[in-house]
Parts: C-alpha cells; structure tokens; sequence
C-alpha cells in the first residue's frame, strides 16, 4: 500500500441544478501509485474535468460531494481545508492545461511568470530565474536564458506547451496531471511532447495523470488506464491488457472506432450508435445497457459492479460474470 | 474538372510572409486534406481562399470565377456554394441566438425570403442527427460534438460545393469524429460535395482524403493522393511527420525519424531549401533552392527526395 499516492475511493459527486441533481461521477475508484503514468479515455461529457476539478478542488459553486474520498499522500483532500489546499496546489500537485495559446499571461514575460510561481521559494530572484533558466533547458528550448526575456507570442504552440509543462514541473511535484496537453498540437510536436513527459517523468519520479481522447498517445505513454463512461469507470487496469483483452464493451467498441485501429482504407468509419444518458436521470441498471449490443435483462435491472477479472484489470460488466460461473 | 483552382498565392501580415506561394486544385467531389506543422499556414490558406484572410497575390478561381480580392458585395452571393466550418465549434456560435436561428441565419443572408425557417431548421436538425428541440436551445447547453454538429449544419443549409473545412474533429472522442465523418462522407455522395479539410489526425486523413498537401513555412513540399503519400513519401518532412502518428497498440514498435530543432522564423527565412536545417537526410547539394517537381501527380519539393 506504501506505494499509493493518489486513491480515488468510492467518489461520487452531483452538480446541483434546476432540473436536480446532475450525477457526475459516480462511484469512483482507482489508484495512481508513485511515479507511474495513468491515463483515463473517455468521451465528452464522462466526467473527466469534473475528476480533475475535484482532485484540485477547484470546483463550480454548484459541486455537491455525495461520497467517497480523495487520498493523497494517505490523507483525504475533501476534508483538507481552502488553506491547505492552496499549499498543495502548484507544489505537490500541478497541472498542464489542454490549451497552450491561452495558458499564460499575454503581458508577462516568460521569465517572470516562471520567476512568479516560485513565490513559496525565499530564493534571491537570481536564483529564481536561473532555476527557470534551467528548466526550460530541460524541456528543450534552445538558448533558454535570452528567451526568458520573451513574451508567450514569441513562442510557437509546441514550445508554449513545453513552457507549461516547465512551469508545471518547476516545484518538482509528487503528481502531475495533464489535461488533454496534446490535442492542439499537430503529431511531430504530439510526440516531442510525450518523448519529453516520459523522460521528465523517469528523471523526477513524479506520477501523471494523463487525459486524452487520443487512443494512440495513450498507448504509447501509459503504464496503466482508466476508462470512464457516463460518469462512471467501467474498466481499468495494465495498458496492455486494456487494449488487447478489453473486458468492457464499451472499451471494446472505442478501440474499434480509432481510426487509427482500422488499416485498410475505409470510408465509413465505425460508431456507437446511440447517445450517453441523461446524468440529471440515469437509468436502472448498467450505464452502457442501451448502446451495447450485449445487453441481458440483468444489464438493465442492476448496476454492475467494477470487480476484478484478472490480474491488474478491473471491467464493470455482467458478461465477465457469466462467464466465471459457466 | 476543377471546382477550386489555387495557383501560386501569397499571404503576408506586414514583413511576415505566412504564405510564400501556395497550388493546388480540387475537383467536385473530391475531399483534398491539408496537413502540416501548427504555424505552417494551413489555416490561413483556408481563411484566404473564403476571402476572410487577405491574399496580396495569385489566384483563386471557384467555378471558373476568379474571387481573389474581389469586393465583399460579389463575394456574398458565391458563399451560397462555398461554406467554411471554424475551428472553434462554441466560439463560432453566437451566444446570443438559438441553434434554429443559427442554423437558419444562413437564408436570411442570402436574402431567401421564401423559405420556411422552422422546416429548414428541422430538415437541418435531423440531416446531422440532432433531435428538433434542439432548435429552441443556445449553445451553452451543447457538448462540444453536438456544437460541432450545429457548425455542419450551418455550413451545409445553403446545400454548397465546397466545404472549407479547420480541424472539424479536433477535441471530438472516436465515436462522435466517426459520425460527423460519415455524415460528410454520406453528403459528398449525394451531394457531390468537395471539401478541404485541415487536421492534425493523420488517421482521419488516410480514411477520408482522396488527395493531400503537406505544408511547411506556408509552401507545399508535398503532395499526391494520400495513398501514394502513405506508401511512399519522397519528402522528408512527409516522412518524418506521418512516423510520428502514435498507434493505438502498447506493443507497436515505431521507427521515428525525429526532426530537429525548432521550424525557423518566418523572419528569416533559411536560404536552400527551407526544411535542411531540419532535415535528418539533408546533403549538400541542399543548399540550393529546390523547385517544385511533379510526375504521375505526385509533386515534391526536394532536391534529394527520398525513394
């Protein structure tokens, strides 16, 4: 257990709402242990940000928290107070943001935004901006010390992101989350930055939470996935496993979408046909029962559980029972 | 036949020369994709050619009809046939209005008085797969796919000939980018419609363009029917670019060919060819300036192309 460093247990959270309660996640749980790169897949809308938000904690008014806690480091941040979060924010946690072009501050120098974030440092400034001087080294930007004195325009899309991920990675943090960093970026900067994560990430020992819709880079970066649906997690475990014995039809059916998955040229792509169900009235049963093709009378008369069906793998699924107990 | 004919246009903002000579032609029907480094132009490209982006130079001719820096007023009626889908699917939504007077704003530009907005907005609603109370909702209350799929109604309620296409599944999960796909692959049978679409998913681009430009420093270095460019590429940005697409296998072993560097300055321009610097194959005869050499359809810009 001592190697857990984030613990997501049993969370549910609702967004109150004048058509009631909107349930954004739902039981919840999964682990990030130290110094390994978890991805989470799943399509807009499956709770995703709201994850993130409320890891940070930082949360739209209307966030009610109906169960579960957030373990880091073994204590539950959902009862840490606004202060202790604050102390955590930027320094034990950090983020990287899906948006490079409007992640920083158009009127500051990069330098002295870089300079700014190290406010808990009692460090003389010099030191401060060698630091950052560094840094920027480490995420290969060429002549870093000149290009402090520059303004974010003065930077490309792919090197504004590799700034963020500098910034982000400034106070050495146990975990880094990162927040769908590739999808503004076309592929060559898309691998750059996932060659540079890797490398940041052995040289730190820092965890990553990585979102993304792009299968690819999630196959290619992660030691471990969760697949989220409607709210919900209805698989995870070993990115091998996840991608080669899916055990969720849901996961099943998205790998089979990737276009990237298909190698003859096809012109109709494939679908899930059907839309995910309202959160503010979700039905009985499984979350996926009305777009799965697999669907049983169980499927629509309970919630499967996310239950253990192999080593490293978890699926919230009826049929993984059915064939247990033939 | 040609529906669109690019020919050598230029774009600069002051000393900054974002497009240094683009070609190219698209035929009714065809979907034509646009590929290469954020910052390379391909945006501006697309803005260029709808006349929302200056172009000081060249030629554009849709339909025969030569448009390049012709007055907004001879510009709005040949919007009917051309119609441009934005990167950003929210932000090109005005907040203010609802999605059927959205989606039916369109007419009304064209001065179509006849026309029955509230059957439009239906017919429109159900074409890309939206139920129709959608009409009466803003688009604060859309997902990004279903914003997505209000920007292709919009684009098409007019019925075009051309789609311009910026990143039309950017941000959009698997399932829902195959949808909108198919839905445009379902119009440009019916339809006969042509597009040109930008992405930065190499994936989508083998499975819906029937030809493709790669760009680099607001040039074409690059550009063939897509499975020529898949099976052999001669430039070696081409090459580099397509072994970056990461595949969906945690097994798959790719061999990347990294580029170096950073892409230049458009300030500054390096002389030769403008990708050596970058160029993991370059040699010395790249120094000088490389022309644009053609056969079987298939062009480069490369003094040592690779075979």
């Amino acid at each position: 257990m001592t190697d857990v460093l984030l613990e997501i247990d049993n969370l549910s959270v609702d967004y109150e709402t004048a058509r009631g309660d909107l349930k954004a996640l739902r039981n919840i749980s999964f682990d990030v242990r130290k110094a390994e790169i978890v991805g989470i897949v799943g399509e807009s809308g499956c709770g995703k940000s709201t994850l993130i938000s409320s890891i940070l904690r930082l949360i739209a008014p209307n966030t009610r928290f109906r169960s579960g806690e957030i373990r880091f480091d073994g204590s539950d941040l959902l009862k840490a107070t606004e202060r202790e979060m604050r102390a955590l924010r930027g320094d034990e946690i950090s983020i990287v943001f899906q948006d490079p072009m409007q992640t920083h501050n158009p009127v500051l120098s990069v330098g002295q935004q870089m300079i700014d974030i190290q406010h808990r440092s009692k460090a003389p400034k010099g030191e401060k901006r060698e630091k950052a001087a560094q840094m920027l080294a480490a995420v290969g930007i060429p002549d870093p010390e000149a290009r402090l004195d520059q303004f974010p325009h003065e930077f490309s899309g792919g090197m504004r992101q590799r700034i963020a991920i500098a910034m982000a990675l400034m106070s050495e943090p146990n975990l880094l989350i990162a927040d769908e960093p590739t999808t503004a970026l076309d592929a060559t900067l898309e691998v750059q930055i996932i060659e540079r994560l890797q490398e940041l990430q052995r040289e730190m020992d820092c965890a990553i939470l990585f979102i993304s819709h792009h299968l690819g880079v999630i196959a290619e970066l992660c030691d471990r996935v969760v697949v989220m649906y409607a709210g919900a997690v209805v698989e995870s475990g070993d990115v091998r496993k996840i991608f080669h014995e899916p055990k969720h039809p849901y996961t099943r059916r998205l790998i089979e979408c990737d276009p990237g998955h298909i190698k003859t040229r096809a012109r109709i792509l494939p679908t899930i046909p059907g839309e995910v169900p309202d959160l503010a009235n979700i039905p009985d049963g499984c979350i996926f029962r009305d777009r799965c093709n697999q669907a049983t009378e169980r499927c629509m008369a309970h919630v499967p559980p996310l239950e253990s069906v192999g080593e490293e793998h978890m699926a919230a699924c009826w049929l993984n029972h059915e064939e247990v107990t033939a | 036949m040609t529906l669109l004919s690019v020919d050598n246009l230029k774009t600069s903002y002051g000393p900054v020369n974002v497009l240094a000579g683009i070609s190219f032609d698209v035929a009714p029907g065809e979907t034509y994709a646009l590929v290469g480094e954020s910052g390379s132009g391909k945006t501006t490209v697309i803005r260029a050619i709808a006349g929302l982006a200056p172009a000081q130079e060249g030629s554009v001719k849709f339909d025969g009809q030569q448009i390049r820096g012709i007055p907004e007023r001879s510009l709005r009626p040949l919007r009917k046939d051309m119609a441009m889908m934005f990167q950003d699917p929210v932000g090109s939504l005005s907040p203010r209005m609802t999605i059927g007077k959205l989606i039916t704003e369109p007419y009304k530009i064209q001065g179509m008085r006849d026309r029955d907005l509230d059957a439009e907005a239906k017919r429109l609603l159900e074409m890309v797969n939206l139920p129709a109370h959608f009409a009466n909702r803003y688009p604060y209350q859309l997902s990004g796919g279903q914003a997505r799929r209000v920007g292709v109604a919009r684009a098409l309620a007019l019925e075009p000939k051309l789609i311009l296409a910026d990143e039309p599944t950017a941000g959009l999960d698997v399932s829902v980018q195959g949808e909108l796909l198919n839905l445009l692959n379902d119009l440009r049978e019916r339809l006969g419609l042509a597009m040109v679409i930008i992405t930065h998913n190499l994936s989508v681009v083998k499975h819906v363009a029937d030809r493709m430009g790669i760009m680099y420093l607001g040039r074409l270095v690059e550009e063939g029917t897509t499975e020529t460019i898949f099976e052999s590429p001669r430039h070696p940005y081409t090459r580099c670019l397509l072994s970056a697409n990461p595949e969906p296998d945690p097994d798959a072993r790719l061999e990347r060919i990294a580029l170096k560097g950073e892409p230049p300055s458009l300030l500054n321009r390096p002389t030769g060819c403008e990708f050596r610097e970058r160029c993991p194959f370059s040699q010395n005869i790249c120094t000088n300036t490389p022309a644009w050499e053609t056969s079987d359809g298939h062009g480069h810009r490369c003094l040592a192309p690779l075979t």
